[in-house]
């Protein structure tokens, strides 16, 4: 299946784009997603514990499944105010 | 002219336009923050700020706020701003205003909503800085954290 990545702030700096479309095993979860843009651009293994994520624009969870069409946004830690 | 309570917007806050939208029935007391654009940060001396959003959940972030103080407050209605883009020095970045029918809820809802802000909305600032420039990394977002939500009552109701 295919699914939207979206990432922001310094996350779409190291992957040079904040929206990225990528192929998924079916039954994938958004613990998975992140995986595999991990290998792809490792520097972002340094944001493994200070993420959080969303689906379709809905505050989420790794353990989340994920389908097709979806939009996956992971999150840097936030800064607004 | 009608306003939305919640708000995402490039364009510059105007707050009156906030408090204007409040229903002022049986309202006693109106507490306005703004949020400013600060020249230094951390020993650095700031030029500018460019906020970035994640637009539908920041908006829904902001929901989330309204509806949690609306819990905790229920006289209490409130109405928040949030510019994106980028922002000069002393430039508004947040306008909130809370409307209460006594002034401590007014100024716990909105203490309130600006600890919430920080902690899950899906906002981020790049600080442009004599020498470079830096994302602030602050919160890992997570509206169900439930000892961020405690600690935001806390100072709220401090």
């Amino acid at each position: 299946m295919r699914v939207t990545v979206r990432l922001f702030a310094r996350l779409r700096d190291i992957a040079g784009s904040g929206e990225l479309t990528r192929e998924a095993p079916a039954g994938a979860n958004v613990a998975a997603v992140w995986s595999s843009l991990v290998a792809e651009y490792p520097e972002l293994s340094a944001y493994e514990r200070s993420i959080s994520c969303a689906v379709n624009a809905d505050y989420s969870r790794f353990t989340a499944a994920v389908a097709d069409g979806d939009e996956i946004a992971f999150l840097p830690p936030v800064s607004g105010g | 002219m009608s306003v939305n309570r919640t708000l995402i917007t490039t364009a510059p806050l105007d707050h009156n336009a906030l408090v204007r939208e409040l229903d002022t029935t049986g309202i006693g007391a109106i507490a306005t923050f703004l949020g400013l654009v600060r020249d230094h940060n951390k020993g650095r001396k700031v030029l500018r700020l460019e906020y970035e959003a994640y637009e539908p959940l920041a908006l829904r972030g902001l929901d989330l706020i309204v509806a949690e103080a609306r819990e905790k407050w229920p006289a209490v209605t409130l109405a928040i701003h949030h510019r994106i883009g980028r922002m000069a020095i002393g430039e508004a970045s947040v306008a909130i205003a809370a409307a209460s029918p006594h002034r401590a809820d007014a100024f716990a809802a909105s203490r309130y909503a600006i600890e919430r802000i920080k902690q899950i909305v899906p906002i981020w600032k790049h600080e442009y800085f004599e020498g470079g420039d830096v994302w602030i990394e602050g919160a890992t977002a997570d509206p169900d954290n439930a000892a961020a939500r405690e600690e935001a009552l806390r100072i709220a109701c401090a």
